[in-house]
């Protein structure tokens, strides 16, 4: 997914002479065809999150589209004012792209792992957050975010996720794709977690429970209409992200169904509690301790049809 | 030079115009019942030199894509930018007297989009360098040999993302951009040397690349000897002004109480309008 989009920053360049590409001291060999093929737009700064997003925006101020990486965590909360000030108040159209979204960075403990992004980005007005399932689904996401108006934050997953996007999927920055059409249960998942409710699916419809999917990639803007276009007969809804339960897709999720009166008898929300993940190892394990993986979410919708 | 060596700045008298600028302050100072006095002061006439001498600009035609870019990254300063760009037509001067108030695009610290003239909303310290040296980068890729002026306080430049901004402006020897501190010495709290020193500041600028002017920043001369062209060698241009917090209104110079001041009875405004005439 990481490579995918960086690829595509460098085609997007080739086709745009607006695009510029600014990284954070990031891994040897970062889009080396960029740096020696377009030298002029390729930026590697230092370890300087707030320098590199300030800069960013006073390249946005003169007509240019920066595409700004590096790890989520440090292109969010280090330089969060100059998100909040420099792009998203003056509406400029710089790209973030979070590498290692959620808990890819397992092994690398709390300061690296990227688990309220989603929520403290979609505080900010102007504002986009879009967390794709896999590779192919963003190299459509990248074709749009070209000429998407105002600062957008694409979170990354790790790379060599399973492909379950489709082409046919018709994928448009904002618009919620419905994988898998409800029964009594539909589950709202973002990002990779998309997949893991897919195969929670598959497993629960052996057992003749019928469970939709809805893939909300775009977590802000939040399609609500496509929410309230599954609600009819849903029992249990239950939203999986791979983030904290504070603040990101399921709170956008109950918000949305507060405000539009949709809500169904339960809801459940699943993600990481509100505190700092202690374990390490790989991402797959943390995943299951928190229930997020596909065995975990079909226990849940089990647990919360039963009750 | 050591800072023991500049001249002391109030030493300097003002001249007409100066003082119709800072009327013109105290008038909006007035009218929205408050404002960073102190602040704005000390900075009218880097802004009035950089507006009248050294920068190219169109008043009534704001984003003109040749114009030099002024960012004002101390926005608390803006009175003395709202001034400037009221004396230039970029409003009317009329509107000055709404600062703060409801309605009124003149806000407690400016924002782009909002006040004709304003490149950037400032307010946050720490910002403008960076967004600087952003807009540098954008103009040398567009061939532009348009210039670019960042103003900072001294306070400001505590924030470590000045610092940041300042490796990144020395190793792209980003020589159309100009960073200006304000160096009146008080912070909000209280003296800069007791605060956060900033001593030895020009060897600090150096060490990060740039060329380091350091004039008393009301000196007109001065300001329009060293902004008048960028560094002949390519590097970033770093002007450190020495001024007067208050400069103009002798009772509330060189004291950190004037800082910021809200609710200023009438009879002190009065007292300020005389005060201004004497110096």
């Amino acid at each position: 997914m990481r490579k995918t989009s960086l690829d595509m920053v460098f085609e997007l360049a080739r086709r745009d002479p607006r695009v510029v590409f600014i990284g954070s001291d990031l891994g040897v060999g970062t889009l080396d065809g960029m740096k020696k093929e377009l030298p002029e737009r390729f930026f590697m700064e230092g370890v300087a999150e707030q320098n590199v997003i300030g800069m960013a925006a006073g390249m946005a101020m003169e007509g240019f589209i920066p595409y700004v990486n590096t790890i989520a965590t440090f292109l969010t909360r280090r330089c969060y004012e100059q998100v909040a000030i420099d792009l998203c108040l003056h509406k400029l159209p710089v790209r973030l792209i979070g590498s290692g979204g959620g808990m890819v960075y397992a092994p690398l403990g709390p300061t690296h792992l990227a688990v309220e992004d989603i929520a403290i980005m979609r505080a900010l007005p102007n504002m986009t957050v879009v967390a794709v399932s896999d590779a192919a689904e963003m190299t459509r996401l990248m074709g749009q975010s070209l000429d998407w108006p105002g600062p957008l934050y694409i979170r990354l997953g790790k790379g060599g996720d399973r492909v379950i996007s489709r082409p046919d999927d018709d994928f448009c920055i904002g618009r919620a794709i419905l994988r898998r059409p409800p029964g009594a249960v539909l589950v709202v998942a973002t990002g990779i977690a998309t997949t893991q409710a897919l195969e929670a699916a598959d497993t629960l419809a052996a057992e003749g429970i019928a469970c939709g999917v809805l893939h909300m990639h775009t977590v802000k803007p939040l399609d609500v209409a496509a929410l309230r276009a599954q609600m009819d007969g849903v029992r249990l809804l239950v939203t999986v992200e791979e983030h904290t339960i504070v603040g990101g897709l399921g709170a956008a999720v109950l918000e949305a169904l507060a405000d539009g009166d949709l809500a169904p008898p339960r809801i459940r929300r699943l993600g990481i509690p509100d505190a700092f993940v202690k374990d390490y190892g790989s991402q797959e394990h943390l995943l299951a301790g928190f229930g997020l993986d596909a065995a975990g979410i079909a226990r849940t919708i089990r647990a919360g049809l039963s009750q | 030079m050591n800072t023991a060596s500049m001249p002391t700045p109030a030493s300097t008298s003002l001249d007409e115009r100066s003082r119709r600028l800072r009327r013109m302050v105290i008038a909006a100072l007035d009218g929205g019942g408050r404002g960073h006095l102190g602040s704005s002061m000390s900075l009218i006439e880097i802004v009035r030199v950089l507006y009248d001498d050294v920068m190219s600009h169109r008043p009534a035609e704001p984003r003109w894509e040749g114009r030099d870019r002024f960012i004002l990254s101390k926005g608390h300063g803006c009175l003395a930018l709202y001034a400037v760009l009221a004396d230039k037509g970029y409003f009317p001067e009329a509107e000055l007297v709404r600062f703060c108030r409801a309605g009124s695009y003149l806000g407690g610290h400016p924002e782009a989009g909002k006040v004709p003239g304003v490149e950037a909303s400032t307010g946050a310290l720490g910002h403008g360098l960076s967004i600087g040296v952003g807009a540098a980068l954008g103009l040398r890729l567009k061939r532009s040999a348009a210039r670019v002026f960042v103003a900072m306080g001294d306070g400001e430049i505590n924030e470590g993302s000045v610092w940041e901004a300042a490796m990144a402006a020395g190793k792209h020897r980003l020589s159309s951009l100009t960073a200006l501190v304000d160096y009146n010495k008080i912070q909000s709290y209280g003296f800069v040397a007791e605060v956060q020193p900033l001593e030895p500041l020009a060897d600090k600028w150096r060490a990060f690349g740039f060329a380091v002017e350091e004039i008393d920043g009301h000196n007109l001369a001065a300001l329009r000897r060293v902004l008048a062209t960028p560094d002949a060698e390519g590097r970033p241009k770093a002007v450190i002004c020495h001024t007067v917090k208050g400069r103009g209104v002798p009772f509330a110079e060189n004291d950190p109480d004037w800082h910021h001041k809200s609710r200023i009875p009438a009879p002190q405004i009065a007292e300020m309008y005389a005060a201004l005439e004497t110096v």
